[in-house]
């Protein structure tokens, strides 16, 4: 019985290929320069916006944590 | 949910069905003497946070200058400014007194000031009248045709609007704010279409009260002509919704925004009357012809009590046309700033709802924790000052709330909770 599914190191390998082959489409989520470098290059860029709770100061977290957020 | 976390929701919806639940009705313009009872001789009441006359931005300082002159406390600017430095004036926030202010906020016994009562609570509020645009005392305009033209507000126009206001029986402002977020106001930066509206009330009643048909025509145009005439009734307004709000315990919403053009100051219901300041921020906007960033002043001014009740840069989404005009993008962009104001606060005003936004409610209740954690400032729309004395207002724009508010009212608040 012919047998066509590729194998999964087929299937890898040609994902990785369309990676080199293909146009890059990214989402960039956190330091919006990453965006805007690549959208100086011409790449099309969806940008999320995030940063991490209190902006990463672990006092002002922990000050949260208690407040109960 | 944590005791705690449970004990501060409780306390917060409390704080902001306060605020929605206000009903506050522009009842009378009346003398500032008569309203302060207590003000002492010589005190000068101003814009933001506590400050003394060292540490005074050049508009404010223009401003303290020229409202001297116009109480007779001294003959000219020279000597104001001699007197100001030794000392010879008090100076207390407006937000210690029952008032709020635009830009540098110059209250003083002398002035007539518009009366918003809050029939829910009981409580008042006052502001003192809009001067209109250009060269104004509010933006540190401080020569003889700013003094002329607060002495007419005072001998004229104040009192005129007293009488048609009693006359008639007030008027209720929620309706007529609701009306205006779907006329395109966001009632800071634009107020074109309450104050037609509050035109339109008023127009026969101060007919029917005019002594004077000259007067009359006079007081109307300058009204007409003023599209910011209504910000300062909205200013009285936020105080007089706000203030009852003050002092609940356990409560991390915030009852007050204001700046003096050194200090961005808050206050937090659960902490009191206390201020949390930092440094206040430039404005970015755009700038009228001939006049740079370089020029700029640092915001100032009471009238971020409007944001603190939901309106202004929380409801941007309201007033595309405002986008532009104080340069912060495209029109379309406008709900994006009430979606992030949304962000930070813990409910929104089924009765002030923005139509382009499928009717959703305007942002209301500024959580103290929910600025901090997001990093999300108030957006808050402003007029920009001269950074000079006595030169007047010379743009627009946006400007946002400084985070060390928040962080050091959090720290507060934590302490009175019980976890600091």
């Amino acid at each position: 019985m012919p047998h066509t599914e590729q194998p999964s190191t087929a299937r890898a390998a040609s994902s990785a290929a369309s990676l080199l082959t293909q146009p890059v489409r990214v989402i960039n989520i956190g330091l919006e320069s990453f965006a805007d470098e690549l959208r100086a290059q011409g790449v099309p860029v969806t940008h999320v916006q995030w940063s991490p709770p209190a902006g990463g100061d672990p006092k002002m977290a922990a000050l949260l944590a208690k407040l109960g957020m | 949910m944590t005791d705690i976390a449970a004990r501060i929701d409780a306390a917060n919806a409390e704080t902001v069905r306060r605020i929605m639940s206000a009903e506050p009705v522009l009842i009378d313009v009346v003398a500032a003497r008569e309203a302060l009872p207590h003000l002492a001789d010589r005190t000068i009441l101003h814009a933001g946070p506590p400050i003394g006359w060292d540490r005074m931005c050049g508009p404010m300082r223009g401003a303290v200058m020229g409202i001297a002159v116009f109480e007779g406390w001294a003959a000219d600017l020279a000597e104001a400014e001699a007197m100001a430095a030794r000392g010879a004036f008090k100076f207390e926030p407006n937000h210690h007194h029952d008032c709020v202010g635009p830009m540098t906020g110059m209250t003083t016994g002398g002035q007539m000031l518009l009366v918003v009562e809050n029939r829910s609570f009981g409580n008042r509020a006052y502001c003192a009248i809009n001067e209109g645009l250009g060269k104004v005392m509010r933006f540190g305009g401080n020569d003889g045709e700013v003094l002329d033209r607060i002495r007419w507000l005072t001998s004229s126009l104040g009192p005129a609007l007293g009488k048609a206001l009693r006359e008639m029986g007030g008027i209720p402002l929620k309706p007529l704010i609701a009306r205006g977020l779907g006329m395109g106001d966001e009632m800071h930066q634009r107020n074109l279409a309450c104050s037609s509206l509050l035109l339109r009330l008023l127009a026969p009643a101060l007919a029917r009260t005019a002594a004077d048909t000259n007067e009359l025509a006079k007081n109307l145009a300058f009204i007409a002509a003023n599209d910011q005439f209504f910000l300062n009734v909205a200013m009285a307004m936020g105080k007089a919704m706000s203030d009852p709000a003050r002092g609940i315990a356990g409560s991390s919403v915030v009852t007050a925004m204001c700046r003096n053009g050194t200090d961005f100051g808050i206050r937090v219901s659960g902490t009191g009357d206390q201020w949390f300041t930092a440094p206040v921020e430039m404005p970015v906007g755009m700038y009228f012809p001939g006049f740079t960033e370089a020029d700029a002043n640092p915001d100032m001014g009471d009238s971020a009590i409007v944001e603190t009740i939901g309106l202004g840069g929380f409801a941007m989404g309201a007033a595309p046309a405002v986008v532009g005009f104080i340069g912060a993008g495209n029109a379309s962009e406008a709900a994006v700033f009430t979606r992030a104001m949304s962000e930070i606060c813990i409910a929104e005003n089924s009765e002030w709802t923005i139509p382009a936004m499928d009717y959703c409610g305007v942002p209301t209740g500024i959580d103290i924790r929910l600025v901090v954690e997001t990093g999300l400032m108030p957006t808050i729309n402003t007029g920009i000052a001269h950074k000079k004395p006595g030169v007047g207002q010379v743009g627009a724009g946006i400007v946002r709330a400084p985070r060390g508010c928040f962080e050091a009212a959090l720290g507060a608040f934590a302490d009175k909770m019980g976890v600091g």
